[in-house]
């Protein structure tokens, strides 16, 4: 993975910044709020979601299990189809490859479907330097890329821009890119989608590269899977003649028959839907692609390891690899809605980046050393995670790796990092969480309990309970503030979400007690 | 040694022998909840309305009717149809029909107003349409391009309750598009904008015994 962004500083630095800009925390407070209400609506409707849940996380243990196999599997399918593979050990060798498949082309641009892999891998930045523009096509990635700017959300990038800045964006910056913004220009959605519609339009019909990414790929008939709702997925997807789609090595599913899991999950999980508004599923370049002009005569897959063999290495860590990027835990955790998403410091924000970053990056940087305390370990991202990634755990486990030091892989090789200074990590987490909860004490308290009750905890149930444990958290031993907190808040958010839909709403059933808060301002807005 | 040797030798190396088989639980529902064939197509019709789809029921006798008026409702004067599409169904339409070619470019098919497809088939639970490629739906990108598509479900017959009973009946070496209503963003303060990059007005009609 390359390295944090230039001149970014770590994340108690980053955080404080974050939580003085007003209109910022404002964006993110109705944003979080809206996704996560909506989600727990979605899921509701769904009775068997924690079997869902259970067999999403076995799909992806069992492949992650069997990697080689399945990506062998996968390669042989791919090429059977019609595609090419390329395997690439890390970002400048994935950029290598792309760079050089366009240049082979002859084309100095390119449409890009939004993809978290090609941003960890600054591919934007690698092609420019090759003189290759790439066009990012996804409204959210366009207000990103055309405000000079990086995003803030999985889901929704430009999340901390307001309708006024993103006016102020198009109006300013359309015309160096191509068919500049109508005159006159208005801050109203429709017209803002409007004049980015026009203006993506012309890119769209020229373009003759793509590249991409995918949210899965079918070791068992070489199939790539994009979800999106705008449709220009589906542009890029079936109008340029070559398509290069970068992937990250841990989105493989071994059957054609597991999708039926993460059709259901992802959505619900991501953007609260039923079903996002498109999905592509494409195979090679299939039987009868490119001869009739439907879809791109050549296909290339780009396998990116980037730090993924590594973070498979480590037993407690490598369930972050099962993440689907739906981005609920964003929306659910307390810290993000505070410190947004640029405070991370990568590609990744939020719970999931707390635990990803460091693992592809390695926690040699002073960001990367302090993501695992950028959490109350409320467990709220947990409970959430569609694929049951226990982030809690995971965020302790690496504070204990900064802190005391201990074994890692790093490109491969296993080496022992040694304790970070004075437990300088652990110093500045602390200075980060007291800006942003006002609550030092009682994080302090959490923190530890929560860490204690973990360890002593029985993770499963014996006997005939197991099954339901497999896929739920016991609760938790000592009741704590946080928990309290969390649970209070998440009890008036559905209150809130049932008062504003009509009818009887059907919630997700607290899975944490509400009990009474232990400090008076418990409850928090 | 190759990034694929490589990447493969540092798996191995993660993930020493012998490793854990855990089957997956397929415990979860292929079917949320018992409903008649008649209330899975009302499912599917109140489905795609939320998503704001527009939803027309009608016979085999009404559909040429029904095109024509939907077709000069919205003022199309030019209509793209896939090479399998029935004629019948197009028989009274007004508008100039224009055949999909396989040399027809992007820029040609921006210049049409509406698109009329069938599809391969639907899913009631989620309210989404599946598209294959199929002679009655032809290329992808005809119901990509044009800003008004119309897409005609044969009812029941082609509506399935839900996603674990669609992928059965679809062949993953066809390109696949899954459409739950028509093109839409959030992106601009979470608020919902209908048609950013594909078809602003998506109109299904369910055509069976009414
Ligand atoms: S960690 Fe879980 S909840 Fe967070 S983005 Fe990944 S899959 Fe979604």
């Amino acid at each position: 993975m390359t390295g944090t962004h230039l001149g970014m500083p770590a994340f108690p630095e980053a955080a404080r910044e974050a939580v003085r800009d007003e209109v910022l925390r404002a964006n993110l407070r109705h944003a979080t709020h809206t996704i996560r209400d909506k989600r727990a609506r979605a899921v509701a409707e769904l009775e068997d979601w924690d079997r869902l849940r259970a067999a999403g996380k076995a799909v992806k243990d069992h492949t992650l299990a069997h990697l080689d196999r399945y990506l062998l599997q996968l390669e042989a399918s791919v090429t059977a189809a019609g595609g090419t593979v390329h395997w690439a050990a890390d970002a400048d060798e994935a950029n290598r490859i792309v760079t050089e498949l366009v240049l082979a082309t002859g084309e100095k641009e390119v449409v890009k479907v939004k993809s978290m892999a090609t941003q960890e891998i600054g591919l934007n930045e690698a092609l420019e330097a090759a003189g290759i523009a790439a066009y990012e096509t996804d409204l959210a990635e366009l207000i990103v890329q055309l405000g000079h700017d990086r995003p803030s959300h999985i889901l929704v990038p430009a999340i901390h821009r307001n309708r006024g800045e993103i006016r102020d964006v198009f109006a300013a910056e359309m015309g160096g890119w191509g068919r500049p913004a109508p005159e006159g220009l208005g801050d109203d959605p429709r017209e803002l989608a409007e004049a980015a519609r026009l203006h993506l339009r012309e890119k769209f019909l020229r373009a003759k590269v793509a590249v991409s990414g995918a949210n899965f790929m079918v070791a068992e008939t070489g199939t790539l899977v994009v979800f999106e709702s705008e449709g220009n997925g589906r542009m890029c997807l079936t109008l340029p003649e070559t398509l290069i789609s970068v992937v990250g090595i841990e989105k493989v599913v071994p059957t054609f028959r597991d999708l039926e899991i993460f059709l259901q999950t992802l959505p619900r999980s991501s953007t609260a839907e039923r079903m996002n508004l498109y999905t592509t599923m494409w195979t090679g370049l299939g039987p009868s692609k490119g001869a009739d002009g439907d879809g791109p005569s050549a296909f290339h897959l780009v396998l990116l390891d980037n730090g993924r063999t590594d973070t498979l290495a480590d037993e407690v860590g490598r369930q972050a690899l099962r993440c689907i990027r739906c981005s609920a835990c964003l929306n659910v955790c307390p810290v993000y809605e505070r410190a947004g998403g640029h405070a991370y410091g990568s590609v990744y924000p939020g719970p999931i980046g707390a635990i990803l970053s460091p693992q592809l990056r390695g926690t040699g940087s002073e960001i990367d050393a302090t993501l695992p305390y950028a959490s109350t370990l409320c467990g709220a991202c947990y409970e959430v995670c569609p694929v049951a990634i226990d982030i809690p755990e995971v965020l302790l486990h690496l504070r204990e790796r900064v802190v005391q030091g201990g074994p890692v892989t790093r490109e491969g090789i296993r080496v022992r990092i040694r304790p970070a200074d004075g437990h300088t990590a652990e110093r500045a987490a602390m200075r980060a969480a007291r800006i942003l909860l006002d609550h030092p004490g009682a994080l302090r308290a959490g923190e530890r309990l929560l860490a204690r009750a973990r360890r002593l905890r029985p993770r499963r149930l014996p006997g005939p309970g197991r099954a339901w444990t497999d896929s739920r958290e016991l609760p938790e031993l000592p009741e704590h503030s946080f928990r309290d907190w969390w649970a209070q808040r998440e009890k008036a958010g559905r209150e809130k979400a049932g008062r504003e839909k009509a009818g009887p709403a059907k919630v997700e059933p607290a899975k944490v007690e509400p009990a009474k808060p232990e400090h008076e301002k418990g409850a928090r807005p | 040694m190759s990034a694929k040797e490589q990447i493969l030798a540092r798996i191995r190396r993660a993930l020493p022998e012998p490793r854990p088989d855990t089957g997956i639980p397929r415990d979860y529902l292929a079917v949320h909840g018992a409903r008649t064939p008649a209330e899975t197509v009302d499912l599917l019709a109140a489905n795609l309305t939320e998503y704001r789809a527009k939803v027309h029921r009608v016979d085999e006798d009404g559909i040429a009717v029904l095109l024509r008026r939907l077709l000069a409702e919205r003022g199309s004067e030019s209509v793209l149809v896939p090479p399998g599409l029935p004629p019948s169904w197009t028989a009274a339409v007004d508008a100039t029909l224009i055949h999909d070619r396989a040399d027809s470019t992007a820029h040609q098919l921006d210049a049409v107003d509406s698109v009329v497809t069938g599809c391969a088939l639907a899913i009631a639970e989620t309210g989404t349409l599946v598209l294959d490629g199929g002679p009655e739906q032809g290329r992808r990108r005809i119901t990509l391009i044009p800003d008004h598509h119309i897409c005609v479900v044969r009812v029941p017959g082609q509506v399935v309750d839900s996603v674990p009973r669609a992928l059965p009946l679809l062949d993953p070496t066809r390109t696949l598009t899954w459409i739950s209503g028509p093109s839409a963003t959030s992106d601009i303060e979470l608020d919902r904008v209908e048609g950013v990059h594909g078809p602003r007005t998506l109109e299904v009609v369910l055509l069976g015994a009414q």
